[in-house]
C-alpha cells in the first residue's frame, strides 16, 4: 500500500522545529543530496525476486526460501513489497506495514507512534516524522512463544535514495519472539542513506531477541533511531552485527528499563572496514526495581576505519545495576578506535554500575602458541580474531547462532 | 632423531644458552634438570623456535632436517611438539575446535573425543582453551593438543608443576602413552621432559638426564643417578662441574 502521512499536529510541530539539530555524534549529513524513494509493486515470493538480491540479502541474515522463519517482511527502498506469516502462526503474531496498522488500529497512533522515539531528537527524525515511511508493524499476541525468528529485511535497491522507516514492534504480556533484521543495499547501490525509527514496546514478561545484521555499500550513510520501553520482569536482547564496510552508521539506542525485575542486553560485532565511520552505542536506562543491563561490544578495525564505542549505563533507581564490556583489536596504524563508556548515576546510592574496556593488538603470545601448535601466523591470526568476535555473546537459540556465525566466518575469509 | 649443536640463544640481547650440545634418537626420553634461571625452557622453546628466542650460533636437525631459522608452526607442521608451562588462554575458542585443527594439521587419526574422556575433559571441550582452567586442567587440556598432534618430538616443561597428587597418575599415565607412540614394540617418539620434583621418573621410562647450569650441559648420565644426587645435595656438586668447563 501507498504511505499516507499519518500523524498527529503536534508530533509534526515538534519535528519541524529539529530539522535542521545536528545529531550529537557522527558526521552531519545533507540530506538535500539524496532522492525520496518512489513506490513498488509487491512480489508474490522471495524467491521471484533477481538473483543478485537474493544473495544480498542473504548475506544480512534472511533466508530467502523462509525456512525456520515464523514470518518474514521485505521492504525495498520506500515500499514494502512482501510480508507473508506461515500459516501456523496466524493467531500468534501479525505482521504488518507501519501504515496498515495506523489505519486499522488507532491505539497504535494514540500510545506507539512516536511515543518512544522524540520526534525532535535531531534532523533525522525530524525528517522521518515529516515525510511519508514505511516499515513493519509486528505484534505478538498475549502468551504466545513464537519458537521460529521473524525475518525482516530492509533493502535498498536504487542509487541515491533516503529510505524512511518507521517500525514498531508490540510484545503483549509473556509474549516472546525472536526478529533478525538485515538490512542491505543491492550491488548497483553505491550511496544513499537509511533512516530507520525503531520504536519497541515490551510488556510484562515478555521476551525480545532482535538481531540486527548489516551489509551495507561502501558509500551509505546509515542513522537509526529506537528506544525501547521494558516493562516488569520483560527481556529485551539487542544485537547489531556490522559485517561490511559503510561510509558512516551513527545509533544509540536507548532501553528504558521501566518495569521490576526487567533486562537490557545490548551486544554488538563490529568489523571496521576500509574507510568505515562507525560510532555505536547503547544506553540502558534503569528505572524499575531489580531491573538489571549489560552492553558487550567487541571491535576489529581494519585499514582506514574509525569505530567510536560509546555506552551509558544511567541508574535512576536504588535496586538496579549494568555492566558494560567493550573491547576492539586495531589491526591497522591508519585505523582508530574510541571507547567511551559512561556510567551516571543519578539518586540512585546503592546502584551497582561497572565497566572495562580495552583496545589492544592480538597477544603475540596468543599467536605463538597457536603457532607451535602448526598454524601459519595468518591462520593464527584469523582463528584468534574469530574467537573475539564471539557470537556466543549474543544468546542465539543455536540455529541463529550458527548462521550468524557462517555470516561471520565468511567476512573473516573476505577481510583478515 | 634430534640433535643440538653447540647452541647459544638469547633472550632479549642477554645470553642465556652458552654452547648447547644433545642428541636424542628415535624413541629415546631424556630428562632436563637445572636450577631456575638455568635455561631449560629457554633450550625447550628454541627446540619448538619461538620467536623470542633468538639463535646466534649453533644448529638444530631434527630428523635429519636443519630447522635453527625454521619458523614455529613448520617444526610443529614436521612433528615437534610442546607442552607449555604457562599457556595463553584463547577467548573465544573452543578447546574441540583447537583439537580438531591440530588433528587436521598433521592429518592424524585423533580420537578427540576419546582423548577428552581419558583426560576427564569431556565438559572442557565446549569451553574457551585454557580460559579459567585450573593448573590440572591446563596440563590436561596441554596432552590433549598433543595427543591430536601426535609429535615424534614431545617437549614437555615441567608437565607436574601446579598439579595435585591426584591428577599426577593421570598426568602420568598419559604421557607415557604420548611417548610410546604408535608402535608398541617399538617406540619412535621421543621426548625432552624438565622436571623439579621427579615425580614423572615414576611414569616414562627415562633413557637419559641431562644437568643444565647456567645455560651449558654440565653433566648427563642416568635420569634417576641425576636425580638422586638433586635430591640429596641440591645443584651443589653441580657447580663444580660447572666450574670445570669454564
Amino acid at each position: 500500500m501507498s504511505s499516507r502521512h499519518y500523524i498527529d499536529e503536534k508530533i509534526l510541530e515538534l519535528a519541524k522545529s529539529a530539522l535542521d539539530k545536528k545529531a550529537a555524534y557522527g558526521q552531519d549529513i545533507d540530506l538535500s543530496a539524496f532522492e525520496e524513494a518512489e513506490e513498488k509493486d509487491q512480489i508474490s515470493e522471495l524467491s521471484k525476486l533477481p538473483e543478485e538480491i537474493q544473495k544480498t540479502i542473504l548475506n544480512a541474515g534472511i533466508e530467502v526460501s523462509e525456512e525456520g522463519r515464523s514470518g518474514s517482511f521485505l521492504q525495498l527502498d520506500h515500499s514494502v513489497v512482501y510480508r507473508r506469516l506461515q500459516q501456523r502462526h496466524h493467531g500468534q503474531l501479525e505482521i504488518l506495514d507501519i501504515n496498515e496498522a495506523l489505519e486499522k488500529y488507532p491505539e497504535v497512533r494514540e500510545k506507539y507512534f512516536w511515543k518512544a522515539v522524540k520526534p525532535d531528537r535531531d534532523k533525522y527524525t525530524a525528517f522521518s516524522a515529516t515525510h511519508p515511511a514505511h516499515g513493519y508493524f509486528i505484534r505478538v499476541f498475549k502468551g504466545q512463544k513464537v519458537e521460529k525468528p521473524i525475518q525482516a529485511c530492509l533493502l535498498l535497491q536504487e542509487n541515491a535514495r533516503i529510505q524512511n522507516v518507521h517500525n514498531i514492534v508490540i510484545l503483549e504480556e509473556g509474549a516472546e519472539v525472536q526478529i533478525i533484521n538485515g538490512c542491505a543495499t543491492a550491488p548497483k547501490v553505491k550511496e544513499g542513506l537509511h533512516i530507520g525509527i525503531s520504536e519497541f514496546y515490551l510488556e510484562k514478561g515478555s521476551k525480545l531477541t532482535f538481531t540486527m545484521v548489516h551489509n551495507w555499500a561502501e558509500d551509505f550513510y546509515v542513522r537509526p533511531r529506537g528506544v525501547t520501553i521494558v516493562e516488569d520482569d520483560a527481556v529485551f536482547i539487542s544485537n547489531y552485527v556490522l559485517l561490511k564496510p559503510v561510509k558512516s552508521v551513527q545509533s544509540f539506542p536507548i532501553a528504558i528499563l521501566k518495569g521490576k525485575n526487567s533486562v537490557a542486553s545490548f551486544n554488538s560485532l563490529l568489523y571496521g572496514l576500509k574507510d568505515s565511520e562507525i560510532d555505536m552505542g547503547s544506553h540502558i536506562i534503569l528505572e524499575g526495581e531489580n531491573s538489571s543491563g549489560q552492553a558487550i561490544s567487541r571491535a576489529i578495525v581494519k585499514d582506514s576505519a574509525k569505530i567510536y564505542s560509546r555506552g551509558i549505563l544511567e541508574a535512576r533507581q536504588n535496586l538496579s545495576k549494568a555492566h558494560l564490556d567493550c573491547r576492539g583489536i586495531l589491526l591497522s596504524s591508519s585505523g582508530m578506535m574510541y571507547a567511551v563508556p559512561e556510567l551516571l548515576s543519578d539518586g540512585a546510592p546503592q546502584s551497582h554500575l561497572s565497566h572495562e574496556a580495552a583496545i589492544g593488538p592480538i597477544a603475540e603470545e596468543e599467536i605463538e602458541y597457536l603457532m607451535a601448535r602448526g598454524l601459519s601466523k595468518d591462520e593464527a591470526i584469523s582463528l584468534i580474531t574469530q574467537g573475539f568476535m564471539d557470537v556466543k555473546i549474543l544468546g542465539l537459540p543455536k540455529q541463529l547462532e550458527n548462521y550468524i556465525q557462517e555470516l561471520i566466518l565468511q567476512t573473516q575469509e573476505e577481510n583478515m | 632423531m634430534l640433535e643440538v649443536i653447540d647452541l647459544h640463544v638469547e633472550v632479549g640481547s642477554k645470553e642465556i644458552l652458552k654452547g648447547v650440545s644433545l642428541t636424542i634418537p628415535d624413541g629415546e626420553t631424556h630428562i632436563l634438570f637445572g636450577p631456575n634461571g638455568s635455561g631449560k625452557t629457554t633450550l625447550m622453546m628454541s627446540i619448538m623456535g619461538l620467536p623470542k628466542y633468538k639463535i646466534t650460533s649453533g644448529k638444530i636437525i631434527f630428523n635429519g632436517v636443519d630447522i635453527t631459522y625454521m619458523p614455529t608452526h613448520e617444526r610443529a607442521k614436521l612433528g615437534i611438539g610442546m607442552m607449555f608451562q604457562k599457556p595463553p588462554a584463547i577467548r573465544g575458542v573452543e578447546l574441540q575446535k583447537l583439537s580438531e585443527i591440530i588433528k587436521s594439521i598433521r592429518n592424524t587419526d585423533a580420537d578427540v573425543q576419546e582423548y577428552a574422556r581419558i583426560l576427564n575433559l569431556e565438559d572442557h571441550l565446549s569451553r574457551e582453551v585454557n580460559y579459567g582452567f585450573s593448573g590440572g586442567e591446563i596440563k590436561r587440556s596441554e596432552l590433549l593438543q598433543l595427543l591430536c598432534q601426535k609429535p615424534s618430538l614431545v617437549l614437555l616443561d615441567e608437565p607436574e608443576s601446579g598439579v595435585d597428587l591426584d591428577n599426577i597418575t593421570l598426568l602420568g599415565n598419559v604421557i607415557k602413552k604420548l611417548l610410546k607412540g604408535e608402535k608398541i614394540k617399538k617406540r619412535h617418539t621421543s621426548g625432552l621432559i624438565v622436571t623439579h620434583t621427579g615425580y614423572i621418573l615414576e611414569y616414562v621410562n627415562a633413557d637419559k638426564g641431562h644437568i643444565l647450569m647456567d645455560g651449558k650441559l654440565v653433566c648427563s648420565g642416568s635420569a634417576e643417578d641425576l636425580f638422586e644426587e638433586i635430591r640429596q645435595n641440591g645443584f651443589g656438586r653441580c657447580e663444580n662441574c660447572l666450574q670445570d668447563t669454564i
